[in-house]
């Protein structure tokens, strides 16, 4: 049987404004299979980052049932089930490079020897080795996404959440930053779900692209990318990536795009 | 000399200690001749030569009184910022609180500290520090208080997502974040409040209380025509201020080094 790591049936929620509610996202259904990569894509307003932070229970959910390996979020994010990095990286400035990565174990109160330890198994994952006693305004913009990846992968949760993680940052990093990524999400055979707004990006990482639509955001599609394990540059330059790069921007755009040599 | 290009230049290091100093002699220098030699000065105004004599014959009563002052202040400093950070966490933690205290802080704020010494030293007796500190502590408190409520409130909303999805408890997200958040407000607080603790805690002593402290000796000497004392207490006064500010400029300094990412 397979087990699901995240299962949204009928999930809504509501925003109440001064002048009436705002329906953010309604009557989702998904389900992400343990160790599955799913990317939610879709303009701004679509509820791809609402329904991250449902599943995350950082905001709770207005009807309908979530379930994070079988839990009710609450109860998957007290028990530190998923690990989540967002658009900033959002680490402390005071903290060095080693102490913002032990900040979960260090509040769930794992012993210091223990901490240092699984510190710099994380730094070595993410390739910081060297800068664990650096502090955060030291570090690159592309570095300082890294920690945060390695603070979120700190209690080895079998669900990583990750909101526009590599939005903020420049062409060359972010593909970088892509590979490195599946080769994480590979090793630790964590579920992803990733939200983002660019489609290659989506196609690239995903084993399945969940696309969502507004006003009121919704689930319009779901596509498999079916490209296999394999998630390396040449990737990029295949036929078969390109072809679901296009369905996926069709499934965007609602209707087939013409293109210039089928005029 | 200088060319226009080398004008556009920043200054050499050497430069940046050198000028202030030229500065200082050069209105020492002015002083001294304006006193002494031209004798174009009020009576008052004594030379910095009798000044510094003064201070070295006399340093040892001197500094007894500076630490008199000092010590005032610093009560009153501490007194004054354990009240603020706890009435700031207070009405941090809760909007009714913060409502009740707004206006409490607000009639603090505004009370003329001048006004109030003479009642308080009265109060406490010619014997009691007590009433100079009381004084320094109200002065201490609203800059502390006002730094500290808003540096509570400066948490990011992606750090608190951050604790929040690491299953941090309330005790620890006010540790870890809320804390540290705040401290560089703290230490601004406290800078802000160090300078006017010892100018309220000195002036304090012009009305009343034990007869000791840099004020008390001021208010003496100039009124029975010894300026040259006078103004060597006026120095160990700078002096005091001095190092309060320093130290907490240091203390500011070390909690701010870090800019946020």
């Amino acid at each position: 049987m397979t087990e699901f790591a995240v299962r949204a049936e009928g999930v809504g929620k509501v925003f109440p404004t001064k002048d009436g509610d705002v329906v953010a996202l309604t009557e989702v259904e998904l389900t992400v299979d343990a160790g599955e990569f799913v990317s939610l894509i879709g303009p701004s307003g679509c509820g791809k980052s609402t329904l991250l932070r449902l599943i995350a229970d950082l905001d709770p959910a207005s009807s309908g049932t979530l379930e994070i390996f079988g839990k009710p979020a609450s109860k998957a994010r007290v028990d530190q089930d998923y690990g989540i990095a967002f658009q900033q990286a959002g680490l402390l400035p005071w903290r060095t490079v080693a102490g913002n990565i032990a900040l979960p174990l260090e509040l769930h109160g794992m012993a210091k020897p223990a901490r240092a330890a699984r510190v710099a198994e994380l730094a070595e994952l993410v390739g910081l080795t060297e800068f664990v006693d650096r502090y955060p305004d030291q570090l690159s913009g592309g570095m300082q996404q890294r920690v945060a990846i390695a603070r979120a992968l700190a209690e080895q949760p079998r669900l990583l959440l990750m909101d526009e993680p590599f939005g903020a940052l420049d062409e060359m990093t972010r593909e970088y930053l892509q590979g490195e990524l599946t080769r994480i999400a590979a090793d630790t055979g964590a579920a992803v779900v990733f939200v983002t707004h660019s489609i290659p990006e989506a196609v690239f990482l995903s084993d399945r692209v969940v696309v969502m639509s507004p006003r009121p955001g919704r689930i319009t599609d779901i596509l498999t990318t079916g490209l296999g394990d394999t998630r390396d540059e040449a990737l990029r330059e295949s036929p078969a990536y390109f072809e679901r790069v296009t369905a996926v921007r069709e499934a965007l755009h609602g209707t087939p795009v013409e293109r210039a040599n089928e005029r | 000399m200088t060319t226009s290009g080398a004008e556009l230049r920043p200054a050499p290091g050497w430069v940046r200690v050198v000028a202030p100093i030229t500065v200082g002699v050069v209105i020492l220098v002015i002083w001294v001749v304006a006193v002494d030699v031209l004798k174009v000065a009020p009576r008052a105004l004594p030379s910095p030569i009798a000044i510094i004599n003064e201070f070295v014959l006399r340093s040892g009563i001197i500094i007894e009184d500076m630490g008199i002052t000092a010590s005032n202040s610093l009560v009153g400093l501490a007194a004054g910022a354990i009240a603020a950070i706890v009435l700031a966490a207070l009405a941090a933690t809760s909007k009714p609180i913060d409502g009740m205290l707004a206006p409490l802080v607000a009639a603090i704020a505004v009370v003329p500290i001048v006004a109030l010494t003479p009642i308080l030293n009265t109060m406490f007796g010619a014997s009691s520090q007590f009433g100079r500190q009381s004084v320094a502590a109200i002065a201490a408190f609203v800059p502390v208080f006002v730094n500290v409520l808003r540096g509570l409130r400066q948490t990011r909303p992606v750090h608190r997502d951050v604790l929040r999805s690491s299953g941090a408890t309330g005790l620890q997200t006010f540790r870890v974040l809320t804390l540290p958040t705040a401290l560089p407000y703290l230490m601004t607080g406290l800078r802000i409040a160090s300078s006017i603790a010892v100018i309220a805690a000195l002036v304090a002593e012009y009305f009343g209380g034990p007869a000791d402290g840099i004020g008390t000796a001021i208010a003496t000497y100039a009124k029975s025509g010894r300026a040259s004392l006078a103004f060597a207490y006026v120095a160990g006064g700078i002096a005091i201020g001095l190092v309060f500010f320093l130290v907490t400029s240091l203390l500011e300094w070390l909690v701010s080094r870090r800019k946020p990412v």
